[in-house]
């Protein structure tokens, strides 16, 4: 039923990720997160900490990141808190990738707006490319997740791949984004309609037109 | 102190109640699975819907919600029945229609209220959903897919027990109670979360599938598996006990009971002396009482007889046995079967002074030679209350895994005539200081030093006595009261070598001292003491016999007998009166009532339930104390007694959660 599991705790894994450990750069982000809170309240830097060992075990594995068990443990001992509390957090949050994920986790919001906006059709492109809900490519490449509302209505349907939002998109455009990462080349972040910038309305805005080029005062029109 | 309507009936609560318990105090029942009265509150079954006004006009979670001045609260209006109706629905849709295959049926709270509260029939078409179940240890059976999600244990694991082992994972639907990776539930008090469990998600291993709850008979008792005396409730069926549940008592037990108060009664059929039996040639051979009698009183002991209490004796059996030998003569009593020989003169002295209920009030305690989470598991679940109170708890002994942040003072004794600075700081600022002094302190004589602390760290003040000695046999204050005890300890009655020993169900003594002697083992089990036996006179376990216990805090209470002991085996105390007639003395009862009334007319404390005045502590006398404690008497915490060392789920408890050992399950 639950489309999330822990990856089994087996000694390949174990003898994989034991001698898990902070690298100094994220050492120093994890010291500085626990800096946040009180003395004492160490705990409170759990999901910071649970962030950046994800982060550093995609450095390691060139992919997003995720958390195997005994990386798991390893924060709970840094933060001094039973372990079953961390990977309760760890289970809660959809952003921690319980199993490996491939080069590329795209993320496909399916939430009612974008799923209005088309997003059937980019899991149509998802799909051609071999890639399926849950699972990652043969080739490492590509691992699919449909994912609830990234808040990005406005410009949906949308798709996050790894860090990146990818906005706006149509089959077409989906399908040029996918095709420059898979060249190595990073596409532009953000929406993908010719002429937007951010989250505008589509198509040149609809109120406060006269704003537009130079400042208007509309007081008098009220 | 605000004043709410509930119902249209005004009441006064006390402040900081919540609208449920003012709902509560003002007679109405309130349905909930996530709230209870001993654990945090967590507010996420939504079963306890209420109306409140003034508030927004919706239905409210009552647990959660603070009682104030003026409230107008209503559990009987329709909005109140709808939403009732709307959350057991809900709550009903992943819940699987097992119940005839659950052994909740009976004693299931969701049974109940969905029969009480909820809409007749389902409305629900869809696919419900499946959770794999989860190991939770050889005493917790798990069917996941009926978990209603109230986190009750796992408030209970964090709060209570303080081992962090049970947690929520993931979300939503996908929620799941689990421990972590799924190892067993590795503390003494695990199995009380099955009490808690609400449904049938967590369920009783040993006892699935053994009975429904309406075809058992129910025994009002008290548990013997250590000092504590905690209330239990014996559910029999025929001549069987088939599980031991713990009955509320707030001054004894709350309402949690130890691992294996619980789940040593599978013993009680295992491993019992059902027959005489007689050593002939170096072997024990079955034999008729009669035969059993003459060779006892052939050896006519006139005063030279001595009676050994075991660990598990009601009061009753341990005064007939007082009886017969002040017929004959002999007053050479003891109960401390390991030989200690700490002075009773002050029975004050020897007391848990501060009461069960008290220590959770102290706030500096200093624990010396007790493994307290071993030795009596509900005093440590006290400890943990008080060290959350902010009391901090220092230790003198070996280490041992606390469930509260304290500190260890190193095994030698001599600490406590030169105890540190920080010690001596918190116990300066404490409103009530209080020492424990553990069986392993008392081994090495550390008595009279614990008692010269009383005056240095101020121990006794005007409604506190901070004083307190730890035992782990549940005969034992009993036995003190009625003189089981002599100065010199076991050596005594070593020294005395008499013709006749009466072992009273004595199984941690060492009987190679008395091998001159006649060994009559009067006991309910083939246990160490049956073993060293010449004479073995079948007898009554706890479950098989009224009797009156005496707590380690000196509490009086009483046990009713729930089932008929197996084969020729009889009560104690008939043994002990058929004994009198062979021997040709006179002890003055042929009845249980009459041998109650003599018992009390000596120890009139032991006829009234409650705690018994010991008086005022003795003055300690100037010691100089040395040696170092090296370990603790209990080496295992599942097999401390005759009876669980005869349970088999006690014994799976000691491989797989003390010793690490693979429990060996059918490949299914």
């Amino acid at each position: 039923m639950a489309d999330r599991a822990l990856a089994p705790d087996t000694p390949e894994l174990r003898a994989a990720w034991g001698d898990f450990a902070f690298a100094p750069a994220w050492e120093e982000k994890a010291k500085a997160a626990i800096a946040r809170y009180p003395a004492g309240r160490q705990k409170s830097a759990v999901m910071a900490l649970l962030d950046y060992a994800q982060r550093q075990v995609g450095e390691a594995t060139n992919t997003q990141g995720w958390l195997p068990i005994p990386v798991i443990e390893y924060v709970a001992t840094y933060l001094d808190m039973p372990v079953i509390r961390v990977l309760e957090v760890a289970t809660f949050y959809t952003m921690y990738n319980l199993a490996p994920v491939g080069r590329f986790h795209v993320q496909v919001c399916g939430t009612t707006p974008c799923m209005l906006r088309g997003s059937d059709d980019i899991f149509a492109v998802c799909a051609k490319r071999g890639m399926k809900r849950g699972h990652t490519t043969d080739d490492g490449m590509w691992t699919l997740t449909e994912v609830e509302c990234m808040g990005s209505c406005a410009t949906a349907p949308m798709v996050q791949i790894n860090d990146g939002n990818y906005e706006d998109l149509t089959p077409e455009r989906f399908e040029a984004v996918l095709d420059k990462l898979s060249a190595g080349e990073l596409p532009k972040e953000g929406t993908q309609e010719p002429g937007r910038h951010t989250s505008e309305p589509s198509g040149g805005p609809t109120t406060l037109t006269a704003m537009v080029g130079e400042n208007h005062d509309y007081r008098g029109e009220w | 102190m605000p004043k709410v309507t509930v119902d249209g009936q005004e009441i006064e609560v006390p402040d900081g109640a919540t609208v449920l318990q003012a709902c509560e105090l003002a007679g109405k029942e309130i349905p909930r699975f996530c709230y209870h009265e001993r654990l945090s509150i967590a507010g996420n079954c939504r079963m306890c819907l209420v109306e409140v006004k003034p508030g927004p006009p919706k239905p409210q979670a009552s647990c959660a919600l603070p009682a104030t001045e003026g409230q107008e609260i209503r559990t009987d209006s329709e909005m109140v029945k709808k939403a009732r109706e709307g959350v057991m629905e809900f709550l009903l849709i992943n819940h699987p229609l097992d119940c005839p295959i659950c052994d909740q049926g009976g004693e299931c709270d969701l049974q109940d209220q969905s029969v009480a509260y909820g809409r007749g029939g389902s409305r629900y078409h869809e696919n419900k959903r499946a959770v794999t179940e989860k190991y939770m240890g050889p005493l917790i059976k798990t069917v996941m897919t009926r978990c209603i999600h109230c986190t009750r244990c796992v408030r209970f694991s964090e709060e209570i027990a303080g081992v962090d082992e049970i947690g929520a994972l993931y979300r939503g639907e996908s929620m799941q109670i689990t421990t972590y990776l799924e190892h067993a539930a590795k503390h003494e008090m695990s199995a009380n979360v099955i009490d808690l469990c609400p449904v049938g998600a967590l369920t009783s291993r040993p006892y699935a599938f053994e009975a429904r709850p309406w075809e058992l008979k129910k025994t009002l008792s008290i548990d013997v598996s250590d000092a504590i005396g905690a209330n239990i409730r014996l559910d029999s069926r025929g001549r069987e006990v088939l599980r031991a549940l713990p009955r509320i008592n707030d001054d004894v037990n709350e309402e949690w009971i130890s691992d294996k108060a619980r789940y040593q009664v599978d013993g009680l059929t295992r491993r019992r002396l059902d027959k005489v039996w007689i050593r002939k040639n170096g072997k024990l051979q079955a034999a008729s009482w009669e035969e059993a009698f003459k060779k006892v009183a052939a050896v006519k002991p006139g005063n030279s007889i001595a009676a050994i209490a075991g660990d598990l004796l009601d009061c009753e059996t341990m005064y007939a046995a007082k009886a017969l030998l002040k017929a004959m003569g002999s007053d050479l009593l003891e109960g401390r079967q390991t030989g200690m020989d700490y002075d009773v003169s002050s029975l004050a002295a020897v007391n848990f002074n501060s009461t069960l209920a008290g220590i959770e009030t102290a706030d500096a305690i200093l624990i010396v030679g007790s493994h307290v989470r071993w030795e009596a598991p509900l005093v440590n679940v006290r400890l943990r209350k008080a060290v959350k109170r902010g009391a901090k708890v220092f230790i003198v002994g070996p280490e041992w895994e606390t469930t509260f942040p304290a500190t260890f003072l190193g095994n030698d004794l001599s600490v406590l005539s030169q105890l540190p600075p920080e010690v001596l700081d918190a116990f300066a600022e404490a409103q009530s200081p209080a020492v424990i002094l553990g069986g392993a302190a008392l081994a090495k004589g550390a008595l009279s030093a614990g008692l010269s602390l009383v005056e240095r760290l101020g121990l006794v003040k005007e409604n506190w006595n901070g004083f307190n000695v730890l035992h782990f046999s549940a005969s034992r204050m009993g036995g003190l009261m009625l003189g089981y005890a002599q100065k010199g300890g076991m050596a005594d009655i070593v020294g005395a070598t008499p013709k006749v020993v009466l072992a009273l169900g004595a199984d941690e003594v060492d009987y190679t001292q008395f091998a001159d002697s006649l060994k009559v083992y009067i006991g309910h089990h083939g246990d160490k003491g049956a073993h060293a036996a010449d004479v073995i006179l079948p007898a009554a376990s706890y479950a098989e016999k009224d009797g009156t216990y005496v707590n380690t805090e000196g509490r009086v209470q009483f046990a009713e007998k729930a089932v008929f002991a197996p084969g020729d085996a009889r009560e104690d105390w008939t043994i002990l009166r058929a004994l009198a007639d062979a021997f040709g003395v006179s002890v003055g009862f042929d009845s249980f009532t009459q041998l109650q009334s003599a018992m009390i007319a000596e120890v009139p404390a032991l006829g009234q339930e409650g705690l018994a005045n010991y008086g005022v502590l003795p003055k300690a006398k100037a010691t100089k104390l040395s040696g170092t404690i090296d370990a603790y008497p209990i080496r295992d915490f599942y097999l401390t007694n005759p009876v669980a060392r005869a349970s088999t789920v006690m014994q799976k408890c000691s491989a797989e959660l003390l010793h690490g050992s693979e429990l060996a399950e059918a490949a299914e």
